[in-house]
């Protein structure tokens, strides 16, 4: 039931009936309009968006405004520099404001690397179209043509040595409410010229992290706030079949609330809310669930319509199975990844507060919007009522969009009629979030004698379309997914499709090099269809003193001392890694060097993409060495990180980065990609060592190759 | 705590860390995982760093606890804290207070540790987005800064 009288959402009005001054104060408000999803999803001018804006005000605070979120990995800092430069501002003249539905544009969400290349350019565009109107309001001041005005450090003068005194920018919006939108085609300041971004920064927040004063999520706690804990059933697909609350409701303190199938307490400290979850009488109905042991076989006989992450692509070219008949060499493989948990350091959190029938509710999240949506359709509320606010959030890799968390609390907020947060524990983290899906990966090819390519097939199941294509040339391809429906729950994950899909095809690649006696390299170098991937390759073989080599690897390996490289081309970045291991005597594998070069066009904030590219190697490690989720009838066996092992300081080996700036190209998201080739280089290299070609991930789950 | 008498009323039992949280508003040391495998919820006990998520807080009764409030003087970062600050040694940050605590209680054992040393001792430590390289040369710059600045108070 949705009251009449209730407003539409700020992100939904018309820019013009927006009060931007009501909220902000005088000035100038620019706006880049949104681009809704359409009917048939993603519209010819890309992904639906919902814009930016930014406010100039007559205090010269320059504020900027996006419905991305930053859950840590640098896009804040990086889109305050592309503001800063567009403004010609210091870095620190820029306010911005992220993921907090009641004040920023609409946004689908933080995920698939779109933060640089969707916020960063609609903040280039709109952090222009400030600039002419300054440089607009500046000419009229001084009598003169707007080229003749020069913007500098948060001032507007005249170009050349003469003339009038320079005046600040909030002069110039004195007394303004004025708001424009984005004219079509303004051009932001190219690449080439930037001056502000480009160069190293460190990002913000630096003293409130060091100091431990940062507010995360699960540090809030406003007075009288209550712990909040849900019940969930016992394992996947069970179903509620009966509860008994007798017990939990008498007790004195808790709140008790049944709503469907979420069944919540709240406390006024934890352990009476544990306690209380505890007295909760459920039974549930309980259906078999396939072991891990079965689990190949249960998803090939699984197969699911395709949505969301999991779309379907179907791409064929030449005749593949005539070019297979023909082919001199051939090669059937399959490959295999696990589910992997994504493990943010901090678990999932949402605190709830009611101000009469408004509500807030603040959340580690990377969907704010879809979350106020869900929130709004489950509590029967207008959309304008209801305030998701991202806080800094410890983390997310793609596991933090369901709002599930945020439903509960705001019911059990609304029943106790006080602030309820309820922070997973790790075990609850790991039981009730999603995973990377498992997928399966069956490629078959064919080449000539010397390796070219003739025919090419490759079919993935269960992991997701992204990176399935080819990057190298065959003229027979047959390239297409299945989705397939999980018996565990799976969902986003950093660069989680392109995972699979690449360690399938640069593994098989490598195979296909060995088996014809070609270098790695050259037989890569040779073939991709792709130039700005293969100079990141070269770039990467040059760094790392990669050693061209022929013939099988039997005749060369020597003292279990492997390398391996791989390539990967995914969101519009392109990836190379080498991997050096070394294998002792008891089987077990040291990874002794890795070299990742890393090209995403034009770098914005190189010390935050430097530090992407390290960290996501580094979390590349755990899903290429080590980390599984185990599993048997519906229950997760280590949800613990006593026994999910995730990469610490003793697996990480020097780590050498390599980054190219092409500044005549767009800039794109570099969170994931550099992420694909560390898997397929590893197995690569321990192929070059010992001979043992290893086509499951996680490679060496207990440490050794096999 | 941080310096001064605090009394609370808490059973003896409860972690050091929830007390911490949820009891003193002191929310800079993290919860990770409740078992000890992380190292966000370390603090300084009597100067040696312990994983508060474990430690009973009846166990720190009339003990000197430091937790990464208490580690700047003032305005003044502790060196570690700065050299975590000026290059940048964090990515989401929710590890960093922990971190921070395990480096300042090795440096004050082992003011020149080796990089083996450094390594085993920030072992304890779990950073998911992957910082390790960037941690380990902010502990050494570190190290260094202090031993220099001690060298100049000669």
């Amino acid at each position: 039931m949705k009251p009449a009288e209730d407003p539409i959402p700020f992100d939904r009005m018309r820019p013009a009936e927006r009060p931007y001054f009501d909220r902000f104060g005088n000035g100038l408000v620019v706006v880049l309009p949104a681009q809704r999803p359409g009917p048939t999803g993603w519209g010819r001018g890309g992904p639906p968006h919902g814009g930016a804006w930014i406010h100039l005000g007559e205090d010269g605070v320059v504020h900027a405004f996006t419905g991305k979120a930053d859950v840590g990995q640098g896009t804040r800092t990086a889109l305050a520099l592309l503001v800063a430069e567009e403004l010609r501002i210091p870095l620190t003249s820029v306010e911005l404001t992220m993921a907090d539905t009641d004040l920023s544009p609409w946004d689908m969400g933080t995920f698939g690397s779109r933060s640089m290349p969707d916020a960063g350019e609609h903040l280039r565009a709109t952090g222009a179209a400030v600039r002419a109107v300054l440089a607009d309001l500046a000419a009229a001041r001084f009598g003169v043509t707007p080229d003749r005005v020069e913007l500098r450090d948060g001032r507007a003068g005249l170009r050349g040595k003469t003339g009038p005194k320079s005046v600040p920018y909030g002069l110039l919006v004195k007394g303004l409410r004025r708001v424009d939108t984005v004219p079509l085609g303004t051009p932001p300041t190219a690449p080439a010229a930037w001056t502000r971004a480009g160069t190293p920064t460190v990002n913000a927040g630096a003293t409130e992290i060091v100091t431990g004063a940062r507010r995360y999520a699960s540090d809030l706690h406003p007075p009288g706030m209550l712990y909040g804990q849900l019940l969930f059933p016992p394992s996947y697909g069970a179903r509620l079949r009966s509860v008994d609350l007798r017990a939990t409701e008498v007790l004195e303190d808790v709140t008790v609330v049944r709503e469907g199938d979420l069944i919540g307490v709240a406390a006024p400290d934890l352990f009476s809310a544990r306690a209380a979850l505890k007295t909760v009488r459920a039974e549930w109905e309980t259906t078999p669930q396939p072991s891990e042991r079965e689990i190949v076989e249960y998803l090939r006989h699984h197969p699911a319509e395709g949505e969301d992450f999991w779309d379907v692509i179907h791409h064929e070219a030449g005749d593949v199975e005539a070019a297979l008949a023909a082919a001199p060499v051939t090669l059937h493989e399959t490959y295999t990844t696990a589910y992997i948990a994504h493990v943010p350091m901090e678990t999932h959190a949402a605190l709830a507060a009611w101000e009469g029938r408004r509500l807030t509710v603040w959340l580690g999240s990377q969907t704010p919007f879809r979350v106020r949506d869900a929130l709004a359709d489950a509590l029967g509320m207008s959309p304008s009522n209801v305030r998701v606010v991202v806080p800094p959030t410890g983390s997310g890799f793609g596991g933090k969009h369901s709002g599930d968390l945020a439903v509960g609390a705001a019911r059990l907020a609304k029943a106790a009629g006080k602030p309820v947060r309820i922070t997973y524990s790790r075990e609850e983290e790991f039981t009730r979030a999603y995973f990377r899906p498992m997928a399966v990966v069956e490629v078959r090819s064919g080449a000539e004698k010397d390796g070219t390519l003739t025919a090419w097939q490759f079919h993935d199941l269960n992991a997701g379309s992204a990176a399935a294509r080819t990057p190298y040339r065959v003229p027979n391809q047959k390239v297409g997914n299945q989705p397939v429906d999980s018996p565990l729950p799976q969902g986003s994950y950093r660069a989680l499709a392109a995972t699979a899909n690449n360690f399938a095809r640069e593994s098989h690649i490598d195979e296909l090099a060995n088996r014809v006696g070609a270098d790695p390299v050259e037989f890569r170098l040779r073939q991709l269809a792709d130039d700005r991937l293969a100079a990141v390759l070269r770039a990467v073989a040059d760094r790392a003193g990669w050693k061209a080599r022929a013939g099988p690897a039997a005749q060369r390996r020597t003292r279990g001392t492997g390398r391996g490289i791989a390539v990967g081309l995914e969101k519009e970045g392109r990836v190379a890694t080498f991997a050096e291991v070394r294998v002792h005597e008891d089987r077990r594998l040291e990874v002794v060097r890795i070299v990742t070069g890393f090209e995403c066009g034009a770098i914005v904030h190189p010390s935050n993409l430097r530090s992407q590219v390290e960290g996501g190697t580094v979390m590349a490690l755990g899903g290429a060495l080590f980390e599984a989720v185990h599993f048997d009838g519906g229950r997760i066996l280590n949800p613990r990180l006593s026994e999910y092992r995730v990469p610490r300081f003793r697996d990480v080996p020097p780590i050498e980065v390599v980054l190219l700036d092409r500044r005549d190209l767009p800039s794109q998201g570099g969170g994931e990609t550099p992420l694909i080739a560390v898997a397929p280089a590893i197995a690569n290299a321990i192929f070059d060592a010992t001979g043992t070609r290893l086509r499951s991930l996680p490679l060496v789950p207990d440490g050794t190759v096999p | 705590m941080n310096g001064v008498e605090r009394t609370v009323p808490a059973d003896g039992e409860r972690s050091l860390l929830y007390v911490l949280r949820e009891e003193l508003g002191l929310t800079g040391t993290k919860y990770g995982c409740g078992e000890g495998e992380c190292g966000a919820c370390k603090v300084l006990v009597d100067g040696v760093a312990v994983r508060s998520c474990i430690t009973p807080v009846a166990e720190v009764v009339g003990r000197s606890v430091t937790t990464i409030e208490g580690l700047a003087d003032g305005d003044r970062l502790h060196p570690v804290q700065r050299a975590f600050a000026d290059l940048g040694a964090f990515q989401c940050g929710y590890c960093i207070p922990g971190m921070i605590i395990a480096a300042v209680s090795l440096l004050s054992t082992t003011p020149r540790p080796t990089a083996a040393q450094v390594r085993a001792a920030m072992d304890g430590n779990i950073c998911r987005c992957g910082g390790y390289l960037r941690i380990l040369e902010a502990v050494h710059r570190a190290a260094a800064t202090s031993r220099s600045s001690a060298g100049r108070s000669l």
